[in-house]
């Protein structure tokens, strides 16, 4: 499902003293199976940009398409946009209320009026994609589960509506480092698996540089710069003009490079940092 | 390092969940004294016990088993709950949760009015918390006009009011933007600088290493305790427990199995240090 978004501009409290404008002349582009990341710190306007693409808020000017059709068009049907796009908030798992975890995951492709057989195969997809075990889970109680199996339990949720784009709002927040892991393996598995568009609006750097195709980065209701993690990522001053730091990685790539050592290249990963300082150790061994 | 001004003697604390017949157990003869002045970091997996423990330390829980006292202070007493939330002061994770108050300078003023401090010292107070976290140009405004970072810090304001001896934050980052981070993590150092103890609950490993001791819960008992040197270097054991080593530890590890002889290092500046000699 492609996304285009165009000179788009939300003002909240219009007419007020407190009138704001959260976003202004917003344009961007996400082809249709892309992972596209927004990053930008607190109020940067991501979570108000977000809620544009599925219709809960309405633009004050400017466009959004929703695979080539403008979502605030006369004759729209918006329930239909929504299950396309999948919008996870931050801490989804306060949005669990069923007394079964089935019964939760099952709640929205009901709600499509699905048949019980179509309804159960959804189910059951969601949870293996999601990596909760339908034997042992799914009739236990949503608030049973660890922190990690809720917010599981909630992207399952929305996937069993079938979107063709999933919207992660800070997913991982507040995890610990091995549920973290999961959730990060969770949504690589459903991109390859499905190959929907996913868009990630994250805190973590780290994560970023590793999982997307594009990012964009916002400042002050407005895209600031985008490009590969790699092109972003190489744009430090930007950064922190934008109140940004860099991967860890890449962080400590800087500062090797300040004390002296010729690293070359910026490493996204500790996967390509080992590879560096690998390199360079060689070198000045020789 | 002075006394002892948290003293967790074999505590217990046990809940009862719905249709269950057998308690559970948050923690589990948990034992365990924090120097006065130390900067400690708690570390575990979500359910490994350590918001438990937190509330714990202040009369916010109540052991189920063993004892805890706080400056001499057992928590059980009641008598003494204010003299225990006054020298142990708490900051969660949710800043929306922890501002009372329309006006920030309003917000700090609402600690030591409770403890029934002089009106002329309480403008005191207001004043040099909020400097000292960086806030006090902002003391007139609406605590909802801040950022994340902001209003976390408003709140460490509100507890350095009490003029606590020590201050236990629970995971006071996990919602806060890069930056957000830095600033409250500057504002914890800031702290420990002054010889106030500090009690830091984190799932960021990076956190950790700053502080001088590192304890690891695993489902409601210490499994490990030690320095951040000491701590990281058990990768085998951190990973079993759901949990991380910092990047330089698993960066060193990598490096080693390469045949590099890279020493036992933990901060980015230490393996700055080595690669750059």
């Amino acid at each position: 499902m492609s996304i285009v978004v165009k000179n788009l501009r939300h003002v909240y409290g219009e007419g007020t003293p407190y009138e704001s404008v959260a976003l202004d002349d917003v344009s961007l582009e996400i082809a249709d199976g892309e992972f596209v990341s927004i990053i930008g710190h607190t109020g940067s306007g991501k979570s108000t940009l977000v809620q544009h693409l599925n219709g809960i808020l309405k633009p004050k000017s400017g466009e959004v398409l929703v695979g080539g059709v403008n979502i605030a068009a006369k004759g729209v049907n918006l329930p239909e946009v929504r299950r396309k796009i999948g919008l996870l908030f931050q801490y989804p798992e306060y949005q669990l209320f069923e007394e079964t975890l089935y019964k939760d995951i099952a709640f929205g492709p009901t709600n499509l009026g699905l048949s019980a057989d179509a309804v159960d195969s959804r189910v059951r997809e969601a949870m293996a994609l999601t990596g909760l075990d339908f034997d042992a889970l799914s009739e236990r109680s949503p608030f049973e589960l660890s922190g990690g199996q809720k917010r599981k339990a909630a992207i399952a949720g929305v996937l069993a509506m079938g979107p063709e784009a999933l919207v992660l709002d800070e997913p991982t927040a507040g995890l610990d480092p091995r549920s973290h892991r999961d959730i990060l393996a969770m949504i690589r598995r459903i991109r390859e698996e499905r190959g929907i568009t996913i868009i990630l609006i994250s805190h973590n750097m780290g994560d970023v540089a590793e999982v997307s195709d594009r990012v964009y980065v916002m400042d002050g209701g407005r895209i600031a710069f985008f490009g590969t993690p790699a092109q972003v990522f190489a744009n430090k001053a930007r950064l922190k003009q934008s109140g940004l730091g860099l991967p860890p990685t890449l962080e400590l790539a800087e500062l090797l490079r300040a004390g002296g050592a010729d690293i070359e290249g910026d490493p996204l990963t500790l996967d390509e940092a080992v590879e560096l300082i690998d390199a360079y150790l060689e070198r000045r061994g020789a | 390092m002075g006394k002892d001004i948290i003293v967790l003697d074999a505590l217990t604390y046990e809940y009862r969940k719905e249709d269950e017949e057998q308690p559970v157990k948050a923690l589990d003869g948990v034992s365990l004294s924090v120097a006065e002045g130390s900067f400690t970091a708690v570390l575990g997996k979500n359910g490994s016990g350590k918001s438990t423990l937190a509330k714990n330390i202040n009369a916010l829980l109540l052991p189920s088993g063993g004892a805890v006292y706080v400056d001499g202070f057992n928590t059980a007493d009641e008598a003494h709950v204010w003299e225990i939330r006054q020298r142990a002061g708490m900051v969660f994770q949710n800043p929306d949760n922890q501002l009372v108050s329309a006006i920030v300078e309003d917000d700090v003023a609402f600690g030591p009015e409770n403890l029934g401090v002089a009106t002329e010292e309480i403008k005191l107070r207001i004043e040099r918390s909020l400097k000292s976290v960086g806030m006090y140009e902002f003391r007139k405004k609406g605590p909802h006009m801040l950022s994340g970072g902001q209003k976390q810090r408003v709140a460490i304001a509100g507890v350095i009011a009490m003029r606590p001896k020590c201050v236990i934050f629970d995971e006071p980052t996990a919602m806060l933007d890069p930056k957000g981070r830095e600033e409250v993590m500057d504002v914890i150092r800031m702290l420990h600088g002054e010889g106030v103890t500090i009690v830091l609950i984190t799932h960021f490993m990076e956190e950790a290493v700053h502080a001088d001791r590192v304890v690891i819960l695993d489902d409601g008992r210490v499994a490990l305790d030690g320095t951040p040197e000491e701590v990281f270097l058990e990768m085998e054991a951190i990973r079993e427990m759901a949990l991380d080593a910092p990047l330089v530890v698993e960066l060193a590890d990598r490096l080693r199995r390469r045949g590099w002889d890279v020493p036992p290092v933990i901060k980015m500046e230490e393996m700055v240090e080595y690669l750059c000699r």
